[in-house]
């Protein structure tokens, strides 16, 4: 690298094509990866990234174009030819058996022989090792499902370089990490890096590809339409070139004009059937006007708190008012109840609680909300009515293709979600419980709902905003309650606060 | 004492005669289950190795063609599962249930038109049938030692193999196995040859080891006993061998408790011991077993993403 040549290609691709039946994901990419770099591919979803990265690796097979490895052309036919060039993945949705301890699912594949005992002892020695090198502590002998998921991501790292990978291909690593744990990952790549291996990081979070790559590539809608050296670019700039417009993520806000409370949870407690106590003594108000944000790694009892807010489900103990009624374990609510009182919710799983994938648009638009005037008259839907209030959402939620008779699962993330939430919206909730407001959702789209959300707020509805996207909980909410272990372990007023202060919360690290 | 002794022997022996078919139609579904695959079919798979294993034995005059006619009808039958789930992605349990209902079928029809004796094969005796092999009358054929050594087979092939290794991989997370370079479909294939030898035998030792003869429907739903048994056994080999022992156990009490008069009671209804497998089996079932976890991608076809 300290050369003044052109550093040796690790990878180049030449006019890679291909096409999934009508669409065309890639478009003739030529793309050259450094030797002993990190590198950056960024770009929306749909922008052809991910399927980039899988032609490489061997999952997709390309149309047309060509794949060179340390300068000679190989064929890709399968991640077995792939791993065979030293190319290793690691996926998004972790490849690992959740039953088999480490050691089993580092062999999985590269037993080294029929029987397993060699293989599993040789394995033990060479995780050892990378382990010595590199940082990469994890225990050979603990199962998979009580790992928790930095260590599964580092288990997934371990396999790739079991395997003798000197290419790295990282999808989406730090979607699931807190930022501690990113901030660790990046560190592994680091020293990897050193040690010459070759990373490349799909990512559609600016800031990770400011902090840690060499090299960045913008994809966007399956052509590569700028390549950078990081060191040369900044976050705004890369936005841009993924929209292709100029964004602005971070929201002009006035501050919140606080109304009554409308919604006071206290000593809420759920326990599951395992015993397990998935909410513990959660307490908090929400009042009208105001954002509040819910922070924390997935997983710590939020999903819970919407379905117990919601009325999915009926809270074990502790006592929950909304808009004046009052739900404990011995009075539930239910979520059409909690519709009439006027609490509307976006839930986080839009696909399976959002709506019904295989019913249309214009069935999706009023689902919750279909029963009585104006779109049923004596027990009969009225077909007209709800394709017009589907078409007036659609109009005012910029939602494409604005087709109301399409069906709900034919729409892309973004446009689902912006259905869903005009559809709670529009019904002018006086509290509105909004779970992963854009989680899939694409950067156009997500400055769109960020903005309706806060529209709402000034409207004097009460929002609840649950999301793992720490960049989004800190520029939507007012208020941030952050929860661990089904607690909430701390409060802060989103202007008094960092990613790293919260991320220390998430962790649990004030409360252990 | 001395008859204590003969009784308990004679019980012990019975038993394992009758859980003979169980243990290895069970093992059998063991491979097809680790590695993702229900099958309903072990029924079908074992009636239709029955059959060939006593038409074969009947027509050729030796019980070892029938053995090995058997496993080919039965891996046939395995392969035709394989074919429709793995290949075609088609729905297991009606895949399995389509299995069971073949064979119950083509055996009578096929039994009809070439013995013509209602379904049945001629009766076999001699080197038709399997001989004992130590113990004379105690019906120990070959395929009962067989069966004892297909659990410590199984365990040490799912546990301590490359192969099982892969199995079990496939049977919880199909797509690790993908993206790790390893066909999918094939080890699942492998799997079912496995299944379809183990039923093979089992169906051969009803024919020609403990009857002497094919009849319609002899399985008689053991099938579906093996499959409990799995279930009970937690998709473990030893676990799921010692549920067929019980199994086994009841019914050699069923056979020895007919017509015997119990003070104060009367004739004991065998029909109620000859139930209490399945008796068992649903109360077990319900919960008394604790949570009996199955592969997680059991019944789900694997279909790659694109």
């Amino acid at each position: 690298m300290q050369t003044l040549t052109p550093a040796a290609a690790a990878i180049e691709l030449r006019e890679i094509e291909k096409s999934f039946g009508t669409v065309h994901a890639v478009r003739g990419v030529s793309l050259r990866i450094e030797k002993a770099t990190i590198t950056g591919i960024v770009g929306e979803n749909g922008a052809g990234k991910s399927t980039l990265m899988s032609i490489l690796y061997g999952l997709y097979r390309a149309d047309a174009g060509e794949i060179r490895v340390d300068g000679r052309p190989v064929g890709m036919a399968s991640p077995r030819e792939a791993i065979g060039h030293g190319i290793g993945m690691v996926h998004q949705h972790f490849m690992l058996v959740d039953t088999f301890t480490v050691l089993e699912n580092l062999v999985l594949g590269a037993e080294g022989g029929p029987l397993l005992a060699g293989g599993i002892a040789a394995a033990r020695t060479e995780l050892a090792r990378l382990a010595r090198e590199f940082g990469l502590s994890v225990d050979p002998d603990a199962r998979i499902a009580d790992l928790s998921v930095g260590e599964q991501q580092r288990v997934e790292i371990l396999k790739v370089l079991f395997r003798g990978a000197q290419i790295l291909i990282l999808d989406e690593p730090s979607a699931v990490l807190t930022p501690q744990e990113t901030d660790r990952l990046f560190g592994i790549l680091a020293s990897l890096r050193e040690r010459g291996v070759t990373v490349v990081l799909i990512t559609h979070k600016l800031r990770e590809i400011v902090a840690v790559t060499d090299h960045v590539c913008v994809m966007r809608q399956g052509r590569v339409v700028a390549e950078r050296r990081t060191a040369d670019t900044n976050v705004e700039e890369l936005a841009e070139l993924m929209v292709g417009r100029k964004v602005r993520l971070d929201l002009d806000k006035a501050p919140p004009r606080l109304g009554e409370v409308l919604l006071h949870a206290e000593h809420l407690t759920l326990v599951d059937g395992r015993g397990v106590r998935r909410l513990d003594d959660v307490g908090f108000e929400l009042r009208a006007g105001e954002i509040v944000g819910i922070a924390g790694v997935s997983g710590n009892g939020q999903s819970e708190l919407l379905q117990v807010l919601s009325g999915i489900r009926a809270p074990d103990g502790g006592r929950l008012t909304v808009c004046g009624r009052v739900i404990d374990a011995d009075h539930p609510g239910d979520p059409a109840e909690m519709r009439v009182l006027g609490l509307a919710h976006v839930p986080e799983d839009r696909l399976r609680q959002g709506m019904v994938a295989a019913f249309e648009a214009s069935e999706t638009s009023i689902l919750g909300y279909q029963d009585g005037a104006p779109f049923t008259n004596y027990y009969l839907l009225d077909g007209p009515a709800v394709g017009a209030h589907c078409t007036g959402l659609m109009e005012r939620f910029d939602v494409r293709p604005r087709s109301p008779t399409l069906r709900s699962s034919q729409f892309s993330g973004g446009n689902q979600q912006k259905l869903v939430l005009a559809r709670e919206i529009s019904r002018q909730p006086r509290v509105l419980l909004v779970g992963q407001p854009t989680r899939g959702v694409d950067i156009g789209a997500i400055e769109f709902i960020r903005r309706e959300l806060v529209k709402a707020r000034d409207a004097g509805c009460a929002v609840l905003v649950v999301s793992v996207e720490l960049d989004e909980v800190l520029s939507l909410a007012d208020r941030i309650l952050v929860m661990f272990d089904g607690r909430v372990v701390g409060e802060v007023g989103s202007g008094q606060t960092d990613e790293r202060a919260l991320g220390l919360l998430m962790a649990g690290a004030a409360a252990a | 004492m001395d008859e204590a002794l003969t009784y308990v022997l004679l019980m012990l022996a019975s038993t394992l005669r009758v859980a003979t078919p169980l243990v290895l139609c069970a093992m059998g579904g063991l491979f097809a289950e680790k590695g993702g695959i229900v099958d309903i079919g072990l029924e079908g798979k074992m009636l239709m190795a029955a059959f060939f294993a006593a038409a074969t034995a009947a027509v050729t005059g030796s019980a070892w063609v029938g053995v090995a006619v058997a496993i080919l009808a039965a891996v046939a039958l395995a392969v035709l599962h394989g074919f429709a789930c793995i290949t075609y992605r088609g729905n297991q349990v009606v895949s399995g249930v389509a299995i069971n209902i073949l064979a119950a079928g083509l055996t009578v029809v096929l039994g009809t038109a070439w013995f013509a004796r209602g379904g049945q094969t001629p009766p076999l005796t001699g080197s038709e049938r399997l001989p004992p092999l130590f113990l004379p009358n105690a019906g120990d054929n070959v395929l009962v030692y067989a069966a004892l050594l297909s659990v410590p087979i199984t365990w040490w092939i799912i546990g301590r193999t490359r192969f099982g290794l892969r199995l079990r991989a496939v049977g919880e997370v199909p797509i690790a196995v993908d993206a790790a370079g390893i066909s999918v479909a094939w080890l699942r294939y492998r799997a079912m040859l496995l299944c379809g030898l183990f039923t093979g035998l089992a169906g051969a030792y009803l024919s020609i080891g403990q009857n002497a003869g094919f009849s319609r429907d002899m399985t008689a739903g053991q099938g579906f006993i093996a499959l409990a048994a799995i279930i009970f056994g937690k998709w473990r080999p030893l676990p799921a061998f010692g549920a067929c022992l019980i199994f086994g156990l009841l019914d050699a009490t069923a056979i020895r408790l007919q017509g015997v008069k119990v003070p104060g009671l009367g004739e004991v209804p065998v029909q109620l011991i000859q139930a209490m497998p399945y008796l068992l089996a649903v109360f077990l079932l319900a919960g008394f077993i604790g949570r009996a976890v199955a592969p997680k991608a059991s019944g789900v076809p694997y279909v790659k993403e694109h």
